[in-house]
């Protein structure tokens, strides 16, 4: 059956791929993968990718591995996982063993490679093989010795690394073996295990001085995954290749759950269904009384579910409902039902009606002011999520069985809600939202527009960046997509850099308003040189477009550069898919077009001639200006 | 019934190993044949092979042993292999 089955969807594959439809080859393959993830499917999957890579919009990812043993027979899984899922990986796996050797030489094929993204794979008994192997014969001191000798290794290949490079790094910490004294070892506070988990700690430790350092719980996957099964000693043995064939989906997983958040291909929506998904039953038909939510079974796997969808909202994901039910109904049970953990104040978007789901899903997108690829879909019906798919392939549907105790399971698996920083804005993201409604609501009720910017009474704060607000700008520059004159995309270590050099200087804009603090929600990033202060980047978050705040922004610009002696304002626009609602930002405010190239136009500012002012409807509060090299050498 | 299968199974190995190596060695299965191995199929290195044994093992749920992985030189070899093991798997199941 099974293997009628696969001939079909290949068959369909064959037929998408012949007729150029791109999406929905992309999409069944995907189906292909969710169904068999295999060595031989894996192979099949990427010969198709090579014609379909450069048809569709995947984000390219470069990602190194340093590793002790053999991954290779990973790496066909990893790239199908990741292309199924809209990244295109570009990976070198380093030379065995050779993980030192790479980091420290900075000529390296490691440095030269320039990947964004390094694995740092190496085994407990490559790392420390006395531990591993020979803790028996240890003496306390040499244990003590052994310890620290790893240490300032991880130490010194963390700070060299972070000196040659600003990728992100990922590493596996140290996996424990089976303690060679059995149950003794745990009753004292020295054995083989609490050595391996104080080196862990030690790691962890590390690893949080540094930004852009992450750590992978190795053990902890193992142990998930089930320690006994994890190994095929044999190819250990003789190949170098410590994994069974069945631990590879599991370690390629949890790589994808790193992989995702820093390539930047995640969701930052979540849109829900109501009958069978949030609750057992439907609810116009069983009524409020009978549907199954609560402590008790069957209830609770509805109540889990519920559970795991607050964690994402505790992450900062928008969560949406998208139901065919009664709205009032609906809403009544979301906030009175006793068994619910989710309340309405946990979404910020509702489309509750007998639409169709994919037109409610763009509504949705439209609402929350993002794209729909950045939309997850959690629906019990597959036809609904046939639909979607079909329909929409850039939401991300969540692959679900029938069977509501898997969904909790899927949703917490799904790498496309993984997030491995979060800032403060992220963690009150829903709030924001809300009050965002009030302001539409404002927008609406006011007559003029002038009137309406004057009733928001707006601060906005223009201030350096500071280690605190490092985290907030670099992701601003990761995540916006609209308002965003040269979508230059840069990580935290990047802009640390920025600020470091000479006549560069980097803002964070913080807006508030009447409704409420919006947090940093704008980035400036502009350079001296000589007598042309050139901005290099130049954004808003969606959430304040159309509020005159880029107005302020420049009319910050033209004054401090005019005043650090520069002569002229230019900037770069560089059209992207996404980013039209910047693209008059320039010539709206009176500079003129100098120069093309590379697909964009250089827009230049006359100083002595022409003049920005911040609108008198909004507070500007600045810092300090710019920062010359003599000043900063002063 | 499960006899019946795995007669079926077995009469198919040559063909399952085929499909397999096709997937793993990206290469159409027409150009495939009983005598293909490293020597006659470019991409079939020694990471490859570790790929195809892999492939191998969870298409026809078996395991390999280090002396069996040497042993699997060709295409031909790999199915008479395979033969072999699901015949002793057979006996061993009882059935």
């Amino acid at each position: 059956m099974s293997v009628l089955q696969k001939t079909d969807r290949r068959v369909e594959i064959e037929q998408l791929l012949d007729n150029g439809q791109w999406a929905a080859a992309h999409v069944r393959l995907g189906d292909l993968w969710h169904g068999e993830r295999k060595a031989a499917t894996a192979g099949y999957i990427l010969a198709r990718y090579e014609q379909l890579r450069d048809r569709l919009s995947l984000t390219k990812c470069r990602i190194s591995f340093l590793r002790s043993t053999v991954v290779e027979p990973l790496m066909p899984f990893l790239q199908t996982a990741a292309l199924v899922s809209g990244i295109d990986p570009i990976i070198q796996v380093g030379p065995f063993n050779g993980y030192a050797q790479e980091i420290l030489d900075p000529c390296s094929s490691l440095y030269s490679f320039s990947p964004e993204i390094v694995i740092l794979a190496i085994q407990t008994r490559d790392l420390v093989p006395d531990i591993w192997e020979a803790y028996a014969d240890l003496s306390p001191r040499e244990v003590n010795r052994s310890v620290s000798r790893l240490r300032e290794m991880f130490s010194q290949l963390i700070s060299t690394l972070r000196e040659h490079s600003d990728a992100c790094m990922v590493i596996h910490t140290l996996e424990k073996p089976v303690a060679s004294q059995g149950v003794f070892d745990l009753q004292g506070t020295e054995g083989q295990l609490a050595t391996i988990d104080h080196l862990n700690l030690e790691l962890k430790q590390i690893c949080r001085q540094y930004r852009g350092v992450f750590v992978l719980d190795y053990d902890a996957l193992i142990a998930q995954h089930g320690r006994t099964r994890w190994h095929d000693e044999a190819k250990w043995l003789t190949m170098r290749m410590p994994f069974a064939t069945d631990s590879f989906m599991p370690l390629v997983s949890e790589w994808m759950k790193f992989i995702h958040p820093l390539a930047g291909v995640t969701c930052k929506v979540l849109a829900v269904d109501l009958d069978n998904t949030l609750w057992g039953g439907v609810l116009s038909e069983d009524g409020q009384d009978s549907i199954q939510i609560g402590l008790e079974y069957p209830g609770a796997h509805y109540r889990s579910l519920q559970r795991a969808i607050l964690d994402l909202y505790q992450r900062g994901i928008l969560l949406a409902v998208c139901s065919k039910n009664n709205p009032d109904e609906a809403m009544a049970t979301l906030q009175n039902h006793p068994g619910m953990l989710l309340r309405p104040k946990h979404f910020a978007a509702f489309r509750i009606n007998w639409q169709d789901k994919a037109q409610n899903l763009r509504e949705i997108a439209s609402e929350l002011n993002v794209g729909t690829d950045a939309i997850a879909f959690l629906d019990d019906s597959p036809i609904e999520r046939e639909r979607v798919r079909l329909e929409m392939p850039e939401v991300k549907v969540i692959p679900v069985s029938g069977r509501a105790q898997d969904f909790a399971k899927a949703l917490r698996d799904c790498p496309f809600f993984e997030r491995v920083t979060l800032s403060m804005e992220d963690r009150k993201l829903t709030t924001l939202y809300h009050e965002q409604h009030q302001r539409s609501d404002l927008a609406r009720s006011s007559g003029s527009l002038e009137e309406f910017l004057r009733s928001l009474d707006q601060e906005v704060a223009i201030t350096p960046v500071t280690p605190e607000t490092l985290r907030r700008v670099a992701q601003l520059t990761q995540k916006t997509n609209q308002y965003n004159v040269t979508t230059r995309r840069y990580t935290e270590q990047q802009i640390e850099d920025v600020t470091k050099w000479q006549d560069w200087n980097v803002y964070a804009v913080q807006v508030k308003d009447r409704f409420g603090d919006n947090g940093i929600v704008g980035a400036i990033i502009v350079r001296l040189d000589a007598d042309i202060c050139e901005i290099d980047t130049f954004l808003l978050s969606c959430r304040v477009i159309g509020r005159t705040i880029e107005t302020a922004m420049l009319g910050f610009l033209t004054e401090t550069s005019r005043a650090a002696g520069a002569a002229l304002l230019q900037g770069w626009f560089f059209p992207t898919k996404k980013n039209s609602p910047v693209r008059d930002l320039y010539s709206t405010h009176r500079f003129k077009p100098v120069a093309n190239a590379h697909g964009g136009t250089l827009w230049s500012l006359n100083l002595a001639e022409a003049d920005i002012s911040c609108p008198e409807w909004i507070r500007l509060h600045v810092t300090n200006g710019f920062c010359r090299a003599e000043q900063a050498r002063a | 019934m499960s006899q019946m299968a795995s007669v079926a199974q077995n009469r198919h190995a040559l063909s399952r190993v085929l499909a397999t190596a096709a997937d793993v060695f990206q290469v159409p299965e027409s150009g495939l044949e009983g005598a293909s191995s490293p020597d006659t199929i470019e991409s079939w290195d020694s990471l490859h092979h570790l790929s195809f044994v892999v492939a191998l093992e969870q298409e026809f749920g078996i395991q390999f042993s280090p002396e069996e992985i040497e042993q699997l030189l060709s295409i031909e070899l790999t199915a008479m292999l395979l033969d072999e093991k699901l015949k002793q798997r057979r006996s061993t199941d009882g059935d």
